[in-house]
This record gives C-alpha cells, structure tokens and sequence, in this order.
C-alpha cells in the first residue's frame, strides 16, 4: 500500500436531509455521501483508500477484501441472474485489485412470498458462477423480510482474495501516455437488464456480459508494474469509472470514439433511448491503464481469451486538462465526458 | 450502424464547414438560435460548435420542455404527488427540478408515491392495474408531446378509467418565439427551428417569422450533419437576403405536420388565456389545457393545487439563458452553486437544458461571448 495520500480536490459536502435514489446512482451524489459520511465517521486507512478491495496484510499474507450489496429487478434478465451477478460482482472487484479471489460469503435478506423454485434457480446460478470463477461460498446467512419490504430477494456478498506479487496498481501509479484499454464491448449489462424490465417494449436480443473477468486481470499480471491499473466498469458505466480515475490523478484521459467498441444492438438502443454507452453498466468487463510500451502486448493478451476477444486500446492518459476524461468525437471535434449525475434517463422528445 | 453512421461522417462535416465558411458574408456577424433543446444537446455532445466559422454563433433557444416549467407548476405536482392515496407520474428529467420547497424526488423520499414513465400510456397502465389508487400524469412538452397525451385521455375516456387524471402543462412553440423576437435586448439574425415539434405541426407556424420579422428560419433535423447543413441553408439565405421558411428534416417532416396528431390535441385541449413561462413571464394563448368536456380527467379540476407563481432563486440566470441572453458559463451559479447534481435551475435539470449540455460536454471549450446588445 502506498503512503502517498490520494490527491482529492475539494471536501465533499453532504447538505441533503434525506437520502433520495440519486445517492444510490453511482455519480457525485454517491460519492458525496461516501466521503462526507461513511468516510468521515469511519474514518482508517484502510478504506481511506477507496478501492475496489482493501489492502490488508495479516501474517507475512497480503489479502484483498471486499463487499457488495445486490439488488436488481428484475431477478432474471438475458445471459444471468442476481445469483450469477452477486458471484461475479464481487469476485470482479478482487480481481481489479490485482487479487485471486479465494472465497466468499453471502448474506440474502429475502422477501414472505418469494417462491422457493427461484431461490433454487438462483442458488444453483452462484453455485456455477462460483465454480467458473475459482472460488468457494464458504459462510453464509439468512433473513426473512414481511412482503412489501424486500424487493423480492437481495444478497450481499464479501470476498477475499490473495494478492498476486507481480502487480501493484493504483490511481497513482497512471502516468501521462499511459494507455488505456477495454476488454470487451461497453453497455451490455445494463441494457439487457433495462430491456428485461419489460416497460420499454423495445424487441431486441441483449445478453448481459456478467462473468468473472479474473482470468482477464490474471493474464495481465504479468506486465508487472507497466500494468498500472485495473477497474471494472459497473454502475456508471467507463464514463463514470475514467472519471474516478482523472479526479483521484490529477491527469486527463483522451478517448477516441471511434475505437470505443459497443455492440450494434447496444448502440441502436441507446440511440433510441437517448443513452450514451459510455454511462450504461458492465458486469464482465475490465478497463487496465498500462505502459504505453506494452499496450500492443496487453491487447494481444486480453484477446487470447473468449471474453476478451474484442479487446481495444480506446485512449490514452494525458497530464491536462487536469482531472478531466475528453472524448475525440468521430465527427471531428472534442468534447467533455462527465461524471454521471443520477441514473441515466431516456430522453422526452 | 446503418442510418446512423451516415449522418455523422468527418468527412462529410469537413466539406460542410468549408463551404460554410465561404458562404459567409465578409465582415458581417451572424447569431442564429437553436430554437430546441435537442439541437442544443448535439451541438456541445458532437462538439459541433467548434467546427463554425469565426463571426458565426449559435444561440440556444427555449425549446426545453423541462427547462420552461416555473418553479410554481413544479410547486404544484409536489402538492398533487403528496395528496393521500396518489400515485404521480412522471417522465424521469422533472423528478429533479426543484421546486421551492423541493423537488419531486425529495417528496418521494418523503412518502410520496412518486413514478418514473416513458409514456402517459405507461401512466393509464398504472390506473388500470391500480384501481383502489388516484393515477396522475405531469404532462410537459411542446406540440411533441402533446400528442400522446391526448391520445391517452382519449383512450382513458374510451375505456371509462375514472382514477386517471392528467396535470397538463403542455405548451405550443409559436408564442415563445415571437416573445423572442419581440424582446428588444436580442439580436437574431435566424432560426434553427426544431425537428420533432415540427413532425406535428409542419413548417407553417413558422411562416410569421419569415414574413413579419424578416428573419429565415430552416426545420432541421438532430444528426451533426443535420445541424450543419441547416446552418449552411441559414447562411446562404442571408448572404442572398432571402427570409424564407425551408425544411431541411425533408426525411421527417411534412409542410402540413402530422394531421392526425393535431387532430387529437384539438379535440382534448385547448389554449388557455395565459400560461407562465419560466424566464419569459405569462405569454397569452401559449399553454394547453384539457377542454371542458375531459374535466373529469383534468387533474387541475379534480384537485386543488396551490397555483402561486413564484419567482426563480434570486442567483438563477435560466431566465436570461432560456432566452438567449447569457451564456450558461456566464451564470454566476453555473457550475459552482449549480450543477447536475444539485440543481439550482431547470436548464441544468434535463439533458435537453443549455446548462447541463455545456456543463457535461463543454467544459474544456474556448468561451465564445455572448450576443445580447
């Protein structure tokens, strides 16, 4: 773990009187609510961090460790469920950290009426993805909720990994043109699961990308420290991601739309819908900030694997504007990606 | 993708922007305004902007059906959406707009059964599968949207749904506009007129711009390409002095609009003697209301709503910027007091708002100043 401390701009502020959705989003109001009160009342180095995983070391041992609450509606959608998710999502989080995961633990709350043929289904889905990703479910716990107070069904799933030597990754480890890579197509979770909700009555075939991405980081790890640094980009999608990358380096990272890879199906929606792939979320994807000596290297090895087959290099990290991600627009000129503000709203007219 | 890619070729912008700049006239400053909030939002997200020749600036306009709601109308929906056994719904942009005693959104944190829709049909389907509960729709937008709400009262009254009613906020386009061009402080020299209110009402209503104030205006579409081959329709006019009413969206819009669609708006709605616009004040015969006859499904008469104008926050510019007057980096509050976040005004509320387009887009721009006397 580095001693430097994280460059952060400005003290968050939190002046809301009650939490409303837009704290859950992912945006600024998320991360507001993050440092002006988890981090101010719990305040140790540990999470003072902000990773994806702590950093822990115990007995000569560095473990990575982390949590993620789960919720989805609906349960099942195309290419995975809340069980392969909870799996996944956090397995993901161990891996960007430049971690093995080891094991899990999964805490559901369920909901009175909640039929048991879905828990099965569901159960039997983490199984598989526990199995693909190489981890065991090794402590759980249960609670019932009465009907109208559990959303069906939500599982909170914590994680340890065993971090991998080879690698040390962090936010200030990124130097200007550093590259920055993809390894797959943008948007597809949250466009299925969108879609899978059933009130946009769009008929259009989109899979979910939820799949454990450690097999992609493990095949990194051997750049050593030109591997710099690793993410998953879920909730708020690359946008939202690169965003927290620029704010906590103090850099700038230029993306080049024309090599952002988004599936045709993905694309026309969001056209439809008035969304922008950049902002929609991933669940099987990672972006990897590495040496721009290697990135050729690092390209060639994320597409040897099946879920990294349309892996791109899509930018590179510059050292101004300060803090800022741009976009090189495929019609010609430049523009601003921000962070996300709220959930990503279709448009009216 | 096909259909898409096409209206967004580098290339093809390159040919555009050159004979762009040959068309313009030596030594004259032209300002044309994009009247819709669309246009406004492509513009900054395809950096469109950057690619105008020096002496040409675009002005952004009132067409942003989230951005002319007054803070009193937004008072009035917190009061329906907290009104017992009431399900309020809503497209997503208006959940955020605060009012002055908060947004919808905070009503919700408060108990207040509060929906986002896609659709006022999305609403009526909500009045069906809830019977026991009071449905209402915060119906907003120009002669877009208005459509579909009055297609959906039709339905409503077909189906003899009695627990939907529709707060109406809709508004027509002709009225801002010549508010607009009678302003004294603005100098246009043209109209970017918008794509999707024109699929309805066709290019007519445009025709008193030509005629009475002189100015061209051209219907264009929302594609980068769209955007830039309007402009170039625009300068051409002047340089030839010509003011005259041309429709570049030709794949979408029809000289006489959508005559079924305006068929429905007459037959459920009609003018009201005067609506409050935010930032243009009250404009006679501007805003839509549900005729007599739909009462039972006119949310503003099954209920009472508090109807007070209130004044925008003092340190609030959207006024000025809805009319073209500042810039939205020239708002003292513009990305410090107010942000997406935590907005203090509509134009920073919904994508289609000045503020948010240049605030998620724009920030790394040169700042062109702007065009008021």
């Amino acid at each position: 773990m580095s001693d430097e401390k994280p460059a952060r701009k400005r003290k968050a502020r939190l002046r809301d009187e009650r939490i409303t959705l837009v704290h859950g989003a992912g945006g600024k109001a998320t991360h507001n609510l993050i440092e002006a009160l988890f981090l101010e009342e719990l305040a140790n180095p540990l999470l003072e961090l902000l990773g994806d995983s702590a950093l822990i070391e115990a007995g000569g041992t560095k473990l990575a460790f982390t949590t993620d609450a789960h919720v989805v509606q609906p349960l099942f959608f195309p290419g995975g469920d809340i069980g392969s998710l909870c799996v996944n999502g956090t397995v993901n989080d161990i891996a960007v950290s430049g971690a093995r995961p080891i094991a899990l633990s999964a805490a559901f709350v369920l909901e009175e009426g909640l039929p048991v043929a879905d828990l099965r289904r569901i159960v039997v889905s983490m199984a598989e993805a526990a199995r693909e990703a190489g981890v065991v479910v090794a402590a759980g716990d249960t609670k019932v909720v009465e009907r109208g107070r559990g959303d069906g069904l939500t599982v909170t799933t914590s994680a340890i990994g065993l971090v991998d030597e080879r690698v040390s990754l962090g936010d200030e480890k990124v130097r200007p043109d550093d590259k920055v890579l993809v390894s797959g197509t943008l948007g597809d979770h949250g466009m299925a699961v969108m879609i899978a909700r059933g009130n946009l009555e769009l008929e259009v075939e989109i899979e979910s990308d939820s799949a454990s991405i450690f097999p992609l980081a493990e095949s990194l790890f051997v750049l050593g420290d030109d591997l710099r640094w690793l993410r998953d980009p879920t909730r708020g999608g690359l946008a939202t991601t690169l965003n927290e990358l620029t704010e906590a380096c103090g850099l700038c990272v230029v993306l080049e739309e024309k090599a952002l890879p988004v599936r045709e199906q993905v694309e026309a929606a969001c056209e439809i819908l008035g969304l922008d792939p950049l902002y929609v979320a991933n669940e099987g994807k990672l972006i990897a900030v590495v040496a721009p000596d290697r990135a050729e290297e690092a390209l060639a090895l994320l597409r040897a694997h099946p879920l990294g087959a349309e892996a791109a290099i899509v930018g590179e990290v510059e050292s101004t504007p300060e803090g800022l991600v741009l976009l090189q627009t495929a019609f010609g000129g430049s523009r601003v990606v921000d962070m996300l503000a709220g959930d990503p709203l279709p448009r009216i007219c | 993708m096909r259909y898409i890619d096409e209206f967004r070729s580098g290339e093809l912008a390159r040919a555009l922007t050159k004979k762009l700049a040959e068309a313009m006239p030596s030594g004259r400053e032209l300002a044309l305004m994009e009247v819709c909030g669309g246009h406004t939002h492509a513009i900054y997200k395809h950096a469109i902007d950057e690619l105008l020749p020096a002496g040409l600036e675009l002005v952004h306009g009132p067409g942003c059906p989230v951005c002319v709601i007054p803070v009193g109308r937004v008072d009035d929906a917190v009061s329906l959406a907290l009104e017992p056994n009431v399900i309020f719904t809503t497209f997503g942009d208006m959940m955020r707009v605060p009012g002055s005693k908060g947004s919808l959104l905070d009503a919700r944190s408060q108990g207040a059964d509060v929906r986002m829709v896609y659709s006022p049909l999305d609403a009526l389907e909500l009045a069906r599968a809830n019977p026991e509960r009071e449905v209402i729709f915060f119906a907003i937008g120009f002669e877009t949207t208005a459509p579909s709400t009055a297609v959906t009262v039709l339905q409503a009254r077909v189906e003899g749904i009695e627990n939907f009613t529709v707060f109406c906020n809709h508004v027509t386009i002709g009225p801002p506009l010549k508010a607009i061009l009678d302003a004294p402080e603005l100098r246009l020299d043209g109209l970017i007129a918008p794509g999707h209110v024109s699929t309805v009402i066709g290019s007519h209503p445009y025709d008193f711009i030509a005629a009475e104030y002189g100015r061209p205006v051209v219907v264009a579409g929302f594609e980068p390409l769209d955007i830039l081959q309007s402009v170039l329709m625009l300068v051409h006019q002047l340089a030839e002095g010509r003011s005259e009413v041309e429709n570049q969206y030709t794949r979408v819009v029809r000289e006489d609009g959508n005559p079924r669609a305006l068929k429905a708006i007459e037959q459920t709605m009609e003018l009201r003697d005067s609506f409050e616009w935010r930032g243009l004040g009250s404009i006679p015969k501007s805003g839509l209301r549900l005729r007599e006859e739909f009462a039972e499904w006119d949310a503003e008469r099954r209920y009472t709503v508090p109807g007070i104008s209130v004044p925008d926050h003092k340190a609030c510019q959207c006024g000025q910027v809805l009319r073209g007057l500042v810039k939205p980096w020239e708002c003292k509050v513009f990305g410090t007091a107010c942000t997406p976040e935590r907005p203090i005004g509509t134009c920073m509320v919904s994508s289609e708002g000045a503020c948010a387009a240049y605030y998620h887009y724009g920030r790394n721009r040169p700042k062109r100043g702007s065009v008021s006397a």
